[in-house]
């Protein structure tokens, strides 16, 4: 089978569940137009959900994934204290900035959970990403240093080796 | 009951955010600061709001709707901030005169 072939049938199968869930069927009706409208979608955008081959157990993936999404959840916490605080103080202690980061990721579906990431947690908001040179550029709103490297480490490297675990 | 007051708690939480996110659009100097507040704070208290109806409501079709939500929040918002950063840092909008570093300028005025 095809790597196409199998990420249409999985498009397929999520977005018929996805139905189910939303509708709470109560009618033939009601399955029969879910199966048409997870057909559409499945041939409309099937083949962009899996583009390659996984190297990895998926049952060890799926592990990390939940992992990353517990850490991901407390990072969030926290960003959303720091911000709060700079928002209440009187001072309004800010020292903006746009730094350059580097990245190891190579995948499209890595790189964007990556930055997503990044924009959701501790006052930083990507703003561009140059795919050539693998540089992501990144607001921050307390810029500690300059340095490509140390900045690397500090705001890349927290998810980085998860990513990387999950989705290469 | 217990679900009932854990609902009300993640509403107040949420809401607490929320505000807080406007507070910091108000307050903070330039585009880029003012994303920062919009995204992070309101991404985080309308998911808490969301949390909140759905532990109220269970694991119904209600509830199901709401979770769909809270990833959708989740999947969108920090797309919609990146795009309206490079957007505007694209189209030439200063950023704030306490900006310590801009990379970003520094490496596009060496390609230009």
């Amino acid at each position: 089978m095809t790597i196409t072939k199998r990420s249409r049938i999985i498009v397929f199968s999520l977005s018929f569940l996805v139905w189910v869930a939303l509708t709470s069927i109560s009618d033939w009706q009601e399955v029969i137009l879910g199966l048409i409208v997870a057909l559409v979608v499945s041939l409309l955008a099937g083949q962009f959900l899996i583009t390659t081959e996984k190297s990895k157990h998926p049952v060890r993936r799926l592990f990390l994934a939940i992992i990353y999404f517990f850490k991901f959840l407390w990072e969030m916490i926290k960003a959303n204290l720091h911000v709060a605080y700079i928002v209440i103080n009187p001072a309004l202690p800010i020292r903006p900035g746009i730094v350059k980061i580097k990245t190891n990721l190579t995948k499209d579906s890595a790189l964007t959970v990556l930055t997503n990431s990044i924009t959701l947690t501790p006052g930083t908001l990507t703003v561009d990403i140059n795919p050539e040179s693998r540089e992501i550029y990144i607001h921050c709103i307390e810029v500690t240093s300059t340095d490509v490297g140390e900045n690397t480490r500090e705001i890349g490297g927290r998810f980085e080796g998860l990513i990387a675990e999950v989705f290469e | 009951m217990i679900r009932e007051i854990l609902g009300m708690v993640f509403i107040l939480i949420g809401i607490t955010f929320d505000f807080l996110g406007v507070l910091g659009l108000v307050r903070l100097p330039d585009v880029y600061n003012r994303l920062q507040a919009a995204t992070k704070c309101v991404t985080f208290g309308s998911a808490g709001i969301l949390f909140g109806v759905f532990l109220q409501q269970g694991f119904n079709n209600f509830g199901f709707k709401v979770l769909v939500g809270i990833l959708f929040i989740f999947l969108t918002s920090p797309v919609a901030a990146h795009t309206i950063a490079r957007a505007a840092h694209r189209s030439g909008i200063k950023l704030t005169a306490e900006t310590v570093v801009d990379q970003y300028q520094e490496d596009h005025e060496l390609k230009d």
